[in-house]
């Protein structure tokens, strides 16, 4: 046996010691996602009653708001990444990675330079390696996002893309300025515990009317006053939406990033589960082949000390 | 009077209050604003300021509210603002702070906000 019985025996504790942790993680994660789920259930009623509201305005007046319209000639997107902050979540962080990089490689061929503002540690990372310039980023609540957070990084967003409308006209003249046209977000939406998919989506223009939340079942809508203006109440209403729209996402992305975490450590606990299994075969097996060996050295001993006292007498 | 509201009183991440009403005062950008049953559908702005919802049982709500809106719509109301506090979820000390701190910045919004608090947390 080349490994002695007592180096396995070390490496099955150390293993099993892993396999506490990784346990413990994978249970940790399990009970927060549960906690995650509850907030995303909690946000719902504010997400409905907005996009209610909004859908509303757009549909009964013709109020041309600069979140709304897409400009002719977009030349500067604003990219918002989502990650974790922490590894050991498999390829949670690296799928969306993987995405920002096509979607990126998508903008540039229609000619837009790109921002980036990063959510998450893993993706300032990961540019800070490659020496990629971002704008902002915001880090420290990736598993466990708040209103508030949502509401920091909409209003970063909406005074860049706001910036880019007063400059607008004058755009060219100045090199410095920053005008962004459109936002996309990517982030990991929260299929299942067992799938999470990365997902990008067009904030900004606003494309009011979405899939996943729009009023059930087209009805029909009342016809509203505005109070003070149609344009007021859009005005008002818009940032909100935007940062509605963003702590959807956060709160998806924690989600997924529990699950991911989930599952990661669940393999990493059979995987433990499996090493000390083989460990400790391989230590039974060193065992046993050094009682037989003992047993048959003293075998051999007695034998050539019979064998001694037999050719004396 | 015929009639009852349904009145959903939101935050951004739960529902603070909801239930049956008869009457839901709150300030709006263009005045003070009472709902009453069968009223017309209205979209409209709030300003920081106090909620006052006068509930089926006789009960009276108050709650705090920040920016947001107010839509009314077949004896629906809801009431949205991402900061959105009833009265026992408010700590007198804290708020003081929260309008020494306001004032000083000269914010005056947040000054109004801190404000409806405190008128919250007085009458409750």
């Amino acid at each position: 046996m080349a490994a002695s019985v007592r180096e396995l025996r070390a490496k099955i504790r150390s293993t099993q010691a892993t396999k506490k942790i990784t346990r413990a993680m994978e249970l940790i994660a399990a009970s927060r996602i549960i906690k995650a789920q509850q907030h995303a259930a909690a946000a719902a009623p504010y997400a409905r009653e907005l996009t209610r509201a909004v859908s509303a305005v757009a549909t009964f007046s013709n109020v041309d708001h600069p979140l709304t319209t897409e400009k002719e000639n977009p030349t500067r997107a604003a990219v918002l990444v989502i990650t974790s902050d922490r590894g050991l979540a498999g390829s949670y962080s690296s799928s969306v990675l993987k995405e920002t990089e096509r979607l990126a490689e998508k903008l540039r061929g229609e000619g837009k330079e790109i921002d980036f503002y990063l959510a998450g540690r893993k993706s300032v990372a990961y540019f800070k390696f490659r020496d990629i310039d971002h704008v902002t980023s915001w880090t420290g609540f990736s598993d466990k996002p708040q209103y508030e957070d949502a509401r920091t990084i909409g209003e970063a967003l909406v005074e860049a893309f706001a910036e880019g409308e007063d400059i607008d006209s004058d755009a060219d003249s100045d090199v410095d300025v920053r005008p962004v046209d459109e936002l996309h977000v990517v982030f990991t939406r929260f299929k299942s515990m067992l799938t999470q998919e990365p997902d990008v989506i067009r904030l900004l223009p606003l494309e009011v009317v979405e899939g996943t939340e729009a009023p059930e079942e087209h009805e029909l809508l009342p016809l509203y006053e505005f109070e003070p203006s149609a344009h007021e109440v859009l005005d008002a209403l818009l940032p909100k939406y935007v940062n509605s729209r963003i702590y959807y996402c956060l709160l998806q992305a924690a989600a997924s990033e529990l699950a991911a975490r989930q599952k990661a450590m669940k393999s990493a606990t059979d995987n433990a589960q499996d090493l000390i299994e083989k460990y400790t075969r391989t230590a039974n097996q060193a065992r046993q082949a050094g009682i037989t060996q003992e047993i048959s050295e003293i075998v051999g001993g007695a034998n050539a000390l019979a064998d001694a006292t037999a050719g004396q007498e | 009077m015929a009639g009852t509201l349904q009145v959903e009183l939101v935050a951004a991440d739960r529902v603070v209050w909801s239930g049956e009403a008869v009457r839901v005062l709150a300030r709006t950008a263009s005045g003070d604003l009472g709902v009453l049953a069968n009223h017309a559908p209205l979209l409209s702005v709030l300003v920081p300021g106090v909620v006052e919802i006068e509930a089926s049982g006789g009960e009276r709500v108050r709650a705090a509210v920040g920016d947001g809106f107010l839509s009314v719509a077949d004896n629906r109301v809801s009431v949205l603002s991402e900061d959105t506090f009833l009265a026992d979820e408010l700590v007198e000390s804290d708020v003081r702070a929260e309008l020494e701190q306001a004032q000083s910045e000269g914010d005056a919004l947040a000054v109004q906000a801190a404000e409806a608090k405190l008128r919250v947390l007085q009458r409750s």
